[in-house]
């Protein structure tokens, strides 16, 4: 009886550990991959948006984004809009905090005004996209609690949940490859009711300065409301140097013009 | 016009020919923005001569040429509208300006606009620029100014924007056939200046803003002569009206906190002939992805006083503004703003709605209608406008 017991407590402190060691690891490779893409500095990519509704009609969008990268607190970017024709020039500044809420300007350029907006709408989609704002913000560490699911080869499955109670997710599954950079392969994103929402894919990847893997193509599938939008990088640019004074309110004017 | 368009071009054409002298990696960038509209009045005109019917057309071509890697530019956007009233029917050189930017400082040069404040019913702080009266209702459309504009932006202690600005635009108000007129048409021309210097009056002015945390924060002053001119009525009835000397010191305050954006802006004007001190503040709150497909619902309360009562020329001395904005979020942008402000000490309402949404990847409809209600006869300014509730269409075509 008494062996059973101590097996028992053997089991279920192994069961704990278990479990302690599935979020250890699961943030482990969340800061490994983090890390792995430290020391990037800046960059400048311009991007081609694909928005496809379930009849297959598309629209198009394009956009330019800078990025200065900040390992205090979290990156900054400066996102403008090239077209549609209408919204040309309208722009957006965001300074993104490992805590708390980021920090967001809009600059619309028919009235030249500089708008302070809430960042409280993590949900909602981007320009119509299938793309919500917390999937395109800067990913920090400190903004998930981490999961550890399986190792497929090269491959580290980790569930990752969103520390904002405002998030539209009660979880992301996301997949990194360890042999490249910690990049990641996919992800899959689960609604408020632990139901299947998006699968994002990560394809066309090419190695930067040795270091820094950027997909060209990012494809989001909605299963729910079957519509896709598919984004695709061109001419990444690390070697601009970019610096605080690129992302103030005057740059963000300057950039919308 | 002919010594300011000259001074304009000397000015202009030396600061762009020593900069682009050492050019590399010049872009250009050409757009055209087309736009049909009517705009339909729904009661019989108040005053003889006044329209029903505006069919109208407008142009605005827009060239941009920058090189250094966008650190020194030049920027050009122009006005046309054609319209049955001949005072609507007027250019304008919105922009015209070189700028040059280094480090943390920037410099314009020319025509330019700027924009100054946070609330949505009423713009009190935006002093740079005239406004464009005969091309919009809200006033949000303005003349390009010329200026020397200074920017310095530092991490810790804000930033310090300095203008001077040598040369005063006078308004526009409509002709004899227009809407939002009062009995007498009222001709630009015959607004004289207090000053002696006339529109060469040299105007300065500075705004610092900053922000920290939830707090965006601008302090202003503008010295010079004002963009409202000051309309003073005799026993007969005339209308004796000039462009007075101001000192006006504005404060613009935004919190921004979770889904609520608390508003203020105010400013106190100082004249020889008029002082007073004027307030807008409200919040505003959005219900956002309502339904999961992006719908956001806003909905905005503000409050409107200005100490010259009757004689404030948007007749929002003691006011209270009720709005909506409903944003779809779709690929195509659709979005709706209802809004309306009621008089606290009268009858005096105006409603409005505009709508807008985005047809193809070139084309944008947007509707537009404004209904004055139960304006009270001894309203000063208002009562003019009691029959001109109209209904705008528009459709826009980018190139």
């Amino acid at each position: 009886m008494k062996k059973i017991i101590v097996l028992a407590v053997l089991m279920l402190s192994s069961v704990i550990v278990n479990a302690q060691s599935a979020e250890v690891r699961g943030l482990e490779i969340a800061k490994a991959a983090e890390k792995a893409d430290l020391g990037f500095g800046s960059s400048i990519v311009e991007l081609k948006m694909i928005l496809k509704n379930k009849n297959g009609q598309t629209s198009e969008r394009s956009l330019t984004t800078k990025t200065l990268e900040l390992t205090e607190d979290g990156d900054k970017s400066l996102i403008v809009f090239e077209s549609p024709k209408d919204v040309k020039g309208t722009a957006t500044l965001t300074f993104t905090h490992k805590f708390g809420a980021d920090d967001q300007w809009l600059f619309l350029p028919s009235i030249k005004r500089v708008k302070r907006i809430s960042s409280n709408n993590k949900s909602g989609p981007f320009v119509g996209s299938e793309f919500a704002y917390e999937d395109l913000s800067s990913q920090e560490v400190e903004k998930y609690t981490y999961r550890f699911l399986e190792e497929k080869g090269d491959l580290l499955i980790v569930e990752q949940d969103p520390v904002d109670p405002k998030s539209g997710y009660t979880r992301r599954v996301i997949t990194y490859n360890k042999d490249k950079g910690y990049r990641i392969e996919k992800a899959e994103f689960y609604d408020r009711k632990n139901a299947l929402l998006k699968t994002l894919t990560y394809s066309d990847y090419k190695i930067y300065k040795n270091k820094f893997w950027r997909a060209g193509t990012f494809h989001m599938v909605n299963h729910q409301s079957n519509k896709e939008t598919i984004l695709h990088f061109n001419n990444y640019n690390f070697d601009a140097s970019l610096t605080e004074a690129d992302f103030t309110q005057a740059a963000l004017q300057r950039a919308g013009k | 016009m002919n010594r300011f368009s000259t001074v304009l071009y000397i000015v202009f054409g030396l600061s762009a020919i020593v900069s682009f002298s050492q050019e590399s990696n010049v872009t250009h960038d050409f757009e055209l923005e087309l736009g049909l509209e009517y705009r339909y009045f729904i009661d019989h005109a108040q005053f003889m001569g006044q329209k029903q019917h505006f069919p109208s057309f407008s142009l605005q071509p827009k060239y941009a040429l920058d090189w250094n890697d966008g650190a020194e530019s030049i920027n050009a956007t122009a006005f046309f509208r054609w319209d049955v009233d001949d005072s609507r029917t007027h250019w304008d050189i919105r922009e015209l300006y070189f700028q040059k930017t280094k480090n943390n400082w920037e410099l314009n040069v020319g025509l330019k606009k700027v924009y100054w404040g946070v609330t949505e019913s009423n713009h009190l702080v935006d002093i740079i620029n005239q406004t464009d009266v005969v091309e919009s209702f809200d006033g949000e459309q303005k003349l390009g100014q010329p200026m020397v504009q200074f920017v310095v932006t530092t991490n810790t202690v804000g930033t310090f924007n300095f203008f001077y600005l040598p040369y005063h635009r006078k308004r526009n108000f409509p002709g004899e056939k227009g809407r939002f007129r009062f009995p007498v048409v009222i001709d630009r021309d015959e607004i004289l200046y207090e000053s002696r210097a006339q529109e060469w009056h040299q105007d300065f002015a500075f705004r610092w803003f900053h922000y920290f945390g939830a707090f965006d924060v601008g302090l202003s002053h503008f010295y010079g002569t004002g963009r409202e001119p000051l309309f003073m009525f005799d026993n007969t009835g005339n209308i004796n009206a000039f462009y007075p000397v101001i000192n006006q010191t504005g404060l613009d305050l935004q919190v921004t906190h979770n889904a609520f954006l608390w508003k203020l802006e105010s400013i106190y004007r100082n004249a020889e002939a008029q002082d007073f001190f004027a307030l807008t503040a409200g919040l505003e709150f959005t219900f956002s992805n309502i339904d999961g497909n992006g719908l956001d619902i806003g909905l905005l309360s503000e409050y409107l006083y200005d100490e010259r009562d009757a004689l404030a020329l948007n007749a929002l001395q003691n006011d209270v503004f009720f709005g909506s904005r409903i944003a779809f979020n779709d690929t195509q942008d659709t979005s709706i703003l209802l809004g309306g402000i009621t008089d606290l000490e009268s009858s005096s309402k105006i409603f409005s709605i505009e709508a807008s949404r985005r047809f193809g990847s070139n084309w944008v409809a947007e509707v537009e209608a404004r209904v004055f209600s139960g304006i009270e006869a001894n309203e000063f300014i208002l009562s003019n406008f009691r029959d001109d509730s109209f209904f705008r269409l528009r459709i826009s075509r980018f190139f």
